[in-house]
């Protein structure tokens, strides 16, 4: 191809077939597994409870079966609040397929109090001009919360002065 | 064992969000049969097939290597999938340079691809899994905070993205098989809509069909192709968990010791000095700086300093992304081995108006998942 | 070529639906098992690669999470094949001979209850011109076999009987899913279920892990009292046209076959053969004599057919008898794609090649 200038890229004959429509359906029943059960199970009566490994692991939220550092199952649950800190963020300004939220928005990565781990998360009842690292924020839930993390609707400012950055600078 | 592993045969398609006249195995034999041509060889001399891509359900295809045997010339032959996230085309280029190296095969043809046209790709990434936590903003969603990070924690120049998206776009201009072929400006950069502040428009890549070819073999063929062979210097892997707690996204250990490990291979201790030029998977500008930090081109934190001063544009001291790199063509699954592919071309002095003048040693770079998985090689004019 | 073993095999039970545990739950046990058979700690590990599908787990980059029941971290040296393990094996044994790395871990998971996997199946047929056409897999089985049936002119009983002994050797293997003594007068009278394929002649539908531990020269004398030896391992893929290959014989096993060097006797031979008369096919083609070579004692893959991991575990199976001292020659076979599109074999023997 040394050289080369022709790249193939040509216009199609206009009665070449280009396309055809092959929808394909498929259905699947996930299983959640045994952590997230756990995980999952708190979250009607508005609790987030992280796992660990063992007395001194490092706390993941949501848990997926296993701290990935050393493949050993989160067999301790630690009680989280629904409280946080902002470590970092970016402001959305396009439209993102099933999100029913107004741009421009802001998704944070939020570190739960009591958490080693940061999860994604919106941000809502804020300017976006004001979301910064180290704010505080707060989950708001809906009503009635289902065993899902749907059931948090968004998180928003607690008000509180923000936290040092020493408090999160490890996670991220 | 360990045998030197040559590259003799280069073929990419044209990368287009499109190429409806093409199915899949078009694409495919458009660059296979590009490599092939280089390489002087035909689909007899082959010993092996090895192919790569990005998740299945960019095509809505399970294990597309099956259906695409034929078009690619493999029954009666050894034929392996590889599927390693957004790195897959370094990985898959390294599973083929493998045989060779291990003297299991002597000439091998390695193609990764990918044609998102032929899906939906937002279907394709976001599946939603019912216990999971909701998806809010897509890919560039889930980086944008991470570069924001890296801005912060080194307080970077804001317009460092800007720097790298017209150095990337504009050399895209002179590779004629990059998707993006547009000659932009600082402001036009700038001004482009911030899709993920901090991440713009211009400053990200875009969604393309396009595959990627190699031939690769052992030192018996090394002759075989028009020109002389790119030689494998050092090929490295390196996995860690995506979701980890404490850990670095702006600065992946991952990749500081996939890089280590295939600097020590090559013989390189000043990556800046020792490399002529780089070819680097920076899907969104601001991975740039980053990169340069992470692969030890710059100390953590003045990364920046050296996209700022020009050194990595195709006249500086050290031109990272010669051919528009992911910025300008973006098929995910082919996208690691085009960087692979450009780093040969460039010490073969094949890579035509984005050639570096005597480039002699290139490296050849690719990340995926959220940085977690990298694949590099280092390859030269000169046998190992 | 570089001495290589097979050094330790581990499995998860195999189950129509583990809905307990995702899949980093199934296969969490499992690796630490294989890794306690030779008392290998995770930085012991030079290598780890495994095999899966995103289609069957239903969601992209699912291998990702099963890194997370290994523990990849600090980070490590790693590669992912979207194949059934048993080639992920093979990348792990191609990586040994070049000399960069002593210990490799290969494993491999597949849950398929969740989605319904003959509709999954369905996607790896030719989207173009055959995926339209409405055929699932079992359909194009069972017109390979009725091509086979009529043109080798065995019978369904000599099918039947396949079932029969891979279901009674299944009764001593812990982790099979489908067990029990049949007659192959029992199973005939069973209805069709796509003609000419019965039930017993299909196989079951598994949520499964295996891991296979492989050691080089030394590593591997130090670790087991008896290695099994990989000596000889080559994979073959045909077109994937029903119509452009003879569906009677398995023409890539045979290819396989002879570059692994798999003449001579066996003791043992694991056979991935979904369906009974791929069993067969199989059979005549690598010219297994029953009267010397015990097939399938693991029972196989009617037993239990974990989608991905059975090939590995036909690898494994057959490994642990010459590690247990059992056999001294193994045969080990994998496939992949409908109708037998693309073979693996593996020969292990209790003295190194």
């Amino acid at each position: 191809m040394s050289g080369a200038t022709d790249t193939g890229d040509t216009d199609a004959p206009a009665d070449l077939v280009t396309g055809i429509v092959v929808p394909i359906h498929v259905e699947y029943e996930y299983t959640a597994g045994e952590a997230a059960s756990r995980f999952l199970s708190h979250i009607p009566e508005r609790r987030l409870v992280g796992q660990r490994h063992g007395d001194h692991g490092l706390v993941y939220v949501p848990p997926r079966g296993s701290d990935p550092a050393n493949g050993e199952p989160t067999d301790q649950d630690v009680e989280l609040t629904d409280q946080g800190t902002v470590t970092t963020f970016c402001i959305v300004n396009v439209p993102f397929a099933g999100q029913a939220v107004e741009c421009p928005y802001v998704c944070a990565q939020i570190l739960l109090d009591g958490a080693d781990i940061t999860f994604q998360a919106l941000i809502q009842e804020a300017e976006v001009s004001q979301i910064h690292p180290g704010m505080r924020v707060e989950a708001v839930w809906v009503d009635d919360p289902e065993p899902t993390l749907e059931s948090i609707r968004y998180f928003r400012p607690s008000g509180e002065p923000d936290a040092t950055p020493e408090s999160y600078k490890d996670h991220m | 064992m360990a045998n030197n592993v040559a590259v003799v045969g280069i073929g990419q398609t044209k990368h287009n969000t499109q190429r409806n006249e093409l199915s899949m195995p078009g694409l495919v034999r458009e660059a296979a049969t590009r490599a092939l041509e280089d390489a002087q060889m035909t689909w007899a001399d082959i010993d092996a097939v090895v192919i790569g891509k990005a998740p299945d359900t960019f095509e809505g295809v399970m294990m597309p290597e099956l259906f695409l045997a034929d078009a690619l010339g493999a029954p009666g032959k050894p034929m392996l999938r590889v599927h390693t996230a957004g790195s897959v085309g370094g990985s898959t280029a390294m599973v083929a340079a493998g045989l060779v190296k291990a003297g299991v095969h002597e000439r091998v043809l390695t193609v990764a691809y990918e044609k998102q046209s032929e899906s939906n790709a937002m279907w394709a990434l976001a599946m939603k899994i019912p216990f999971a936590p909701p998806l809010v903003a897509g890919a560039g969603g889930y980086f944008a905070p991470y570069v924001r990070a890296y801005i912060e924690r080194h307080d970077v120049p804001d317009d460092i993205g800007i720097k790298v998206a017209v150095k990337d776009t504009n050399n895209g201009v002179l590779n004629p098989y990059a998707h993006k072929q547009m000659t932009v400006t600082y402001d036009e950069v700038r001004d482009s809509m911030m899709l993920w502040d901090p991440i713009r428009f211009l400053e990200s890549c875009p969604s393309s069909d396009g595959a990627c070819a190699l031939v690769l073999t052992s030192e018996a063929h090394a002759a075989s192709g028009k020109l002389p062979p790119a030689w494998v210097h050092g090929m490295a892997w390196r996995s860690e968990p995506t979701m980890l707690a404490r850990q670095d996204k702006v600065n992946p250990r991952a990749g500081q010791e996939c890089a280590r490990d295939v600097y020590a291979q090559a013989g390189i201790t000043d990556p800046r000095r020792d490399i002529d030029c780089a070819e680097v998977y920076v899907p969104f500008s601001w991975f740039e700086p980053k990169w340069l930090e992470n692969l030890f081109f710059a100390p953590e934190g003045e990364g920046w300093k050296l996209t700022e001063s020009g050194a990595t544009s195709l006249d500086g001291d050290i031109p990272w992304n010669m051919s528009g790199g992911v910025i300008c063509s973006n098929p995910i699954g082919a996208s690691g081995m085009l960087r692979f592919a450009e780093a040969a071309m460039q010490v073969r002095g094949q890579a035509g108006a984005h050639q570096v003048d005597g480039a002699a040693t290139a490296l050849g770079h690719a990340y995926g998942g959220g940085s977690q998985f990298f694949a590099m090689w280092i390859v030269r004019n000169t046998k190992p | 070529m570089r001495d290589v073993a097979v050094v330790a095999f581990a499995q998860a039970p195999n189950v129509r639906r583990d809905s307990d545990r995702n899949e980093v739950e199934i296969l969490m046990p499992v690796l630490h098992e294989v890794r306690e058979k030779v008392g290998l700690e995770r930085d012991d590990i030079d290598f780890v690669v495994h095999g899966s599908t995103d289609f069957q787990a239903g969601m992209p980059f699912s291998f990702v999470g099963a890194l997370d029941a290994y523990g990849a971290w600090p980070p490590i040296n790693e590669s992912h094949v979207e194949m059934d393990g048993a080639w992920a094996l093979y990348e792990a044994w191609v990586k040994l001979q070049t000399g960069e790395i002593d210990t490799a871990l290969a494993f491999a998971y597949g849950k398929g209850s969740p989605g319904d996997l003959v509709d999954v199946l369905r996607l790896q047929l030719d989207p173009y011109l055959v995926f339209p056409l409405g055929i699932d897999p079992i359909g194009m089985a069972a017109i390979q076999c009725r091509a086979y049936l009529e043109g080798v002119g065995r019978t369904e009983a000599d099918m039947a009987s396949v079932a029969v002994r891979d279901r009674r050797n299944g009764m001593t293997n812990p982790c099979a899913q489908v067990t029990g003594e049949f007659t192959v007068e029992g199973l005939l009278a069973e209805p069709m279920f796509v003609s000419p394929l019965r039930r017993h002649d299909c196989p079951p539908i598994s949520d499964g892990a295996c891991a296979v531990i492989l050691a080089a020269g030394d590593r591997a004398r130090d670790l087991v009292e008896h290695p099994a030896w990989v000596v000889g391992i080559d994979h073959r893929i045909e077109a994937p046209g029903l119509g452009m290959r003879d569906l009677t014989v398995s023409e890539s096993t045979r290819i396989a076959a002879e570059k692994a060097n798999a003449s001579g006797t066996f003791d043992v031979a694991e056979l991935h053969a979904p369906f009974t008369h791929q069993s067969l096919i199989l059979e005549d083609t690598l010219g297994i004599d029953a009267a010397v070579t015990q097939v399938n004692p693991s029972g196989g893959a009617l037993a239990a057919n974990p989608f991905m991991v059975a090939g590995l575990t036909r690898i494994g199976e057959a490994a642990q008898r010459v590690l247990d001292g059992a056999a001294g020659r193994a045969l080990a076979h994998a496939t992949s794609g409908p109708c037998l599109q693309q073979n693996l074999v593996c020969v292990l023997e209790a003295r190194e090649g």
